[in-house]
């Protein structure tokens, strides 16, 4: 598409203005999913699988449907047949959500088996307590490491599928002499970088609210979904009728990070439980079945080779790499292996992949699904570092990308152009005084501290191609009172998306910040989008509201010049009035534009008599967008308690141009405290019968004020050219990059002891294990 | 379960209503109250998105039973705007980008409000301590922390 050149300075993308959602959330007029009530409303509970594996040999619900209160219970038999084609256009036809409820077996625990639905949630649940499940228990596979090469414990025998690897890769030189660059390295770096289970924890847990009008054949749903539309289109396939039937919305939601992106099927059962009882089902979920059952993530490791030469270049890198699925994956995502050179000059590259069923919880997307290869390759360049007795700033600096190099091709074929990662990492180094933190580490040795930096650098693949994720669509449209409304395919749920965007169109059109306002999270008003993920927002649906707004300037400028007798070239847009250039005095408000557009459009010439209205679908000229960015983490572990004290957090990144620092500061924030969480506090784990131990925020421990630095940002702004507003996204960011820094601070503190720290998390207990086996406690 | 009357006033209104004594205050004040910015994030007392104030003191109203509350005073986040105008705390969240998804607010704003009470001139480490029974999943509490700075200045500023 032709991109518009703006006819107006910039005078809000750039500025930290205040957020449009802050006074309705800061004052509990926020909507989310379980603040909504509808006459006649019903609320569902779950029955799930306590064991990880087992055949279900009575299931009685009986006594359970005989309490007062309790309008139905369901188990598979009642939604057998009843639903239809159940994928999502992201995921693609074949990856299907499973079964409402268990058929005959249970593959992990929290695996649902009946639905109530009551008068109330504390009858619902009371009725759980009612049904008899008898089960017959059988041994599950639980480590991933093993479960692919174990034929006798088959996560989906039930299905007759003879094997546990879902996606069995082998072995790939994506370089013709990648074999001949190991034998003929000086050096040959192998190790085992494994990285824990941790979840995404948004605040809010799911939920949903169906409502079945019969009459109308209508479905009215309000979720915590990120993405209303797909939600849609699911359910209109899901239920056999079309797209126009079915209205979703969710106007606030408390946070997803990847987990809210798809429909759930316990979503499904809801949606199902409502049709057949003609009446609005609430459901939301509570915190240990979020912990147990709402999607898990991370839980990879890679066998990693680096063959270095006698100058310290990597000429090749390679990976054997397992993931762990769960049972039933919401979002299969793994590590992407054509991304583990990352933004190094590593010509060469190689990979296997394996993709593993286990009787836990399936995989959800998690704020950069794909992080694995950063920890993989960072934690493994700190190990090389470590192993050749060489400073790992001075081996990143060998080989890292710089602005010099670019465009560059990595040997997986993408293409970097407008990255900056040698750069970030000087900014980084300076903001922290590499050359005194080394000193001070020195010293602190000697007097037996521990002290170590962790370094991470990144590229990130903003606003993929993947299937559906391409396009978004904005309709602008100035009102008849002269202010703007913006129509959005987005969901936010925290990005501040009406705030960023409406500085966007506030900016194209020349009028005031306060008088945009963006409609987004529902689907009856606003054009398709596939859903806010993937760190695209800035760059697709900025794009697009950007364009819109475009060409509803240029709609007003053709009106103004009408009645002002002038031409448009001649007429400029500053705070909402319309005025020729060197005479102010002959201006129009907005106000007086929409009349003369709407209330007497007969009067003007027909090509410019259509309103003030625009809808634009807009997709970025290449896919990815590319960012970037450093992350340094200096930490201290106490010697008597083991326990990692994060003194500095550093990051200096690059996603182009800002539509408004507060947000991308926020954003790295939210992200980076993720990735400590991650490493040092947060470890969703199973015993070895598939038992989930941490279902409760007592056991799963999310980082609090008292842990948590204050994190410095240095930015680096270079436009990006794959979208006229120079932007790139940086959802994510903070997240990949802070798992390896935080891990490889820990690794460099206890580096000196002789120790390896290459797997995650590093706890105190994980430090003190280290510390004994080392002989060093 | 024979259900029992409650009688609170919230926000300076009386409410009344006849629950079941198992019912929490959190589900009476969002069901029964329709006040629904007091949030439910983890219904077993840990991240805090439920508090509210009672008789002067913060407490999480997901571990406490409505019928606990018979007679008593309660503030919740609806009830710190006065016409209109946003309290100093929640200004300071505004101005500092102290929330994202908005849903552990409600809880932060009312704790950092009776924190602020108890402490006028908190040091960091108070800041901290005190706001450790709160969890948020966006802001890394980055601009929690600021923002409560900012809040105790402002109201120092005002009470001076």
């Amino acid at each position: 598409m032709t991109m518009t050149t703006p006819g107006t300075a910039a005078r809000y993308i750039g500025q930290s203005v205040r957020r449009k959602e802050d006074r309705r959330l800061l004052t509990g007029h926020g909507l989310y999913v379980d603040d909504v009530s509808l006459p006649g409303m019903l609320h569902a509970a779950f029955l799930r699988s306590e064991v990880a594996k087992a055949t279900i040999t009575k299931l009685d619900v009986t006594a359970a449907r005989a309490l007062p209160g309790v309008v139905a219970v369901f188990t598979w038999e009642d939604f057998n047949g009843r639903f239809g084609e159940a994928w999502h256009s992201m995921l693609g036809e074949e990856l299907i959500v499973p079964p409402p409820l268990a058929i005959g077996d249970v593959r992990h625990v929290g695996d649902p088996i009946a639905l109530v639905v009551a008068e109330s949630r504390y009858l619902a649940e009371d009725a759980l307590d009612l049904i008899e499940l008898d089960l017959d228990v059988v041994t599950p596979a639980v480590d991933y490491a093993t479960a692919a090469a174990d034929t006798e414990h088959l996560v989906h025998a039930g299905w007759g599928l003879p094997s546990n690897a879902m996606v069995d890769v082998p072995f790939m030189p994506l370089s013709g002499d990648l074999d001949e660059a190991f034998a003929a390295a000086a050096h040959v770096i192998e190790c085992t970088i494994r990285q824990n289970r941790y979840v995404p924890v948004p605040m809010e847990a799911r939920g949903i609210v169906a409502s079945w009008t019969s009459g109308r054949d209508e479905m009215e749903i309000v979720a915590a979904t990120q993405s209303v539309h797909e939600a849609r289109n699911f359910f209109a396939r899901y239920l056999g009728i079309p797209e126009g039937n079915i209205t979703v919305s969710a106007r606030d939601v408390g946070g997803g990070f990847g987990q809210k992106m798809f429909v759930f099927r316990e979503e499904c059962a809801v949606v199902l439980a409502s049709r057949l009882l003609e009446r609005p089902v609430k459901w939301i979920e509570d915190r240990r079945e979020n912990l147990m059952a709402a999607g898990h993530s991370r839980n990879e490791l890679g066998k990693v080779r680096l063959a270095i030469d006698d100058d310290h270049v990597i000429q090749a890198i390679a990976i054997d790499h397992v993931a762990d699925v769960g049972a039933y994956p919401i979002c299969p995502a793994v590590a992407d292996l054509q991304l583990l050179p990352g933004p190094y000059k590593i010509p060469r590259l190689g990979f296997s992949m394996s993709m593993v069923w286990t009787n836990t919880m399936g995989k959800a997307a998690y704020r950069g699904p794909w992080m694995f290869e950063t920890t993989a390759r960072e934690m493994a360049i700190d190990h090389a570092a470590r192993t050749l007795g060489i400073d790992p700033v001075e081996l990143r600096r060998k080989n890292l990308l710089s602005s010099p190099d670019l465009p560059f091709t990595s040997p997986a074929g993408n293409v970097f152009q407008e990255i900056t990662p040698l750069e970030t990492l000087d900014q980084a180094l300076e903001m922290l005084d590499y050359e005194a933190f080394r000193a001070e580490q020195a010293a602190a040795r000697a007097e037996g501290r521990l002290l170590g930096l962790g370094i991470c650098v990144y590229v990130e693949p903003t606003s993929m191609n993947v299937p559906s994720l391409g396009t978004e669509g904005a309709t602008v449209r100035i009102e008849s009172s002269g202010k703007v409304v913006a129509y959005l395919g987005t969901t936010s749920h925290g990005q501040s998306i009406e705030t960023t965007m409406a500085q966007i169109v506030a900016d194209q059109l020349g009028v005031s910040y306060d008088d945009v306002t963006v409609v987004q999270g529902e689907t009856q008003s606003t054009p398709y989008g596939p859903g806010t993920g993937g760190s695209r927002t800035a760059v697709v649906a900025g794009g697009a509201a950007r364009e819109a707004a475009l060409v509803v300037r240029d709609k007003v400028l053709a009106v103004a010049a009408h009645s002002l007798e002038a031409s448009p070239a001649d007429l400029e847009i500053e705070h909402g009035n319309v005025f020729v250039k060197g005479t102010p005095t002959k201006s129009l408000t907005m106000r007086d534009v929409a009349k003369a557009a709407y209330t007497h459009a007969q009067d003007l010439p027909a090509d410019i008599g259509t309103g003030l209205e625009a809808t634009v679908r807009f997709r970025p000229t290449q896919f990815p967008t590319w960012s970037n960015a450093t992350h340094l983490c200096v930490v201290e572990i106490d010697r008597d308690t083991c326990i990692p004290r994060i003194l500095r957090y550093i990051v200096s990144e690059d996603c182009g141009r800002m539509i408004n620092p507060g947000v991308v500061e926020g954003q790295i924030f939210g992200g980076v405290v993720q990735g400590i969480g991650g490493v040092l506090l947060e470890d969703f784990v199973y015993d070895a019968d598939g038992n989930p131990l941490t279902t409760t925020f007592v056991d799963y421990l999310l980082p609090t004020t008292t842990e948590v630095p204050m994190i410095e940002i240095g930015h680096i702004e270079t436009d990006s050219t794959t979208n006229p507003g120079g932007y790139k996204g940086m959802g994510e960011g903070g997240a990949i990059g802070a798992h390896a820094a935080v891990a490889n601070a820990v690794g460099d503190a206890l580096a000196h002891l002789g120790i390896n720290a290459n797997s995650t998390p590093l706890g105190p207990n994980d430090i003190h294990r280290l510390l004994v086996e080392a002989g060093a406690d | 379960m024979p259900e029992l009357p409650v009688s609170v006033i919230v926000n300076g209104v009386s409410r009344t209503a006849v629950v079941e004594p198992r019912k929490t205050l959190a589900d009476f004040l969002r069901d029964d109250c329709r006040l629904t910015g007091t949030h439910l994030g983890c219904e077993h007392g840990v991240c805090g998105a439920c508090t509210v104030i009672l008789d002067g003191r913060a407490v999480r109203s997901c571990l406490v039973f409505a019928v606990q509350a018979e007679g008593s005073e309660i503030t919740t986040v609806e009830g710190l705007a006065t016409d209109g105008e946003l309290s100093a705390v929640q200004a300071a969240f505004e101005s500092e980008h102290g929330l994202q998804c908005g849903f552990c607010t409600p809880g932060f704003v009312v704790s950092v409000t009776a924190l602020l009470e108890q402490h006028p001139d908190p040091t960091d480490d108070e800041i901290r301590e005190g706001l450790s029974g709160n969890l948020c999943r966006c802001t890394g509490y980055q601009g929690i922390l600021r923002a409560v700075r900012v809040a105790a200045e402002a109201t120092k500023a005002r009470t001076a």
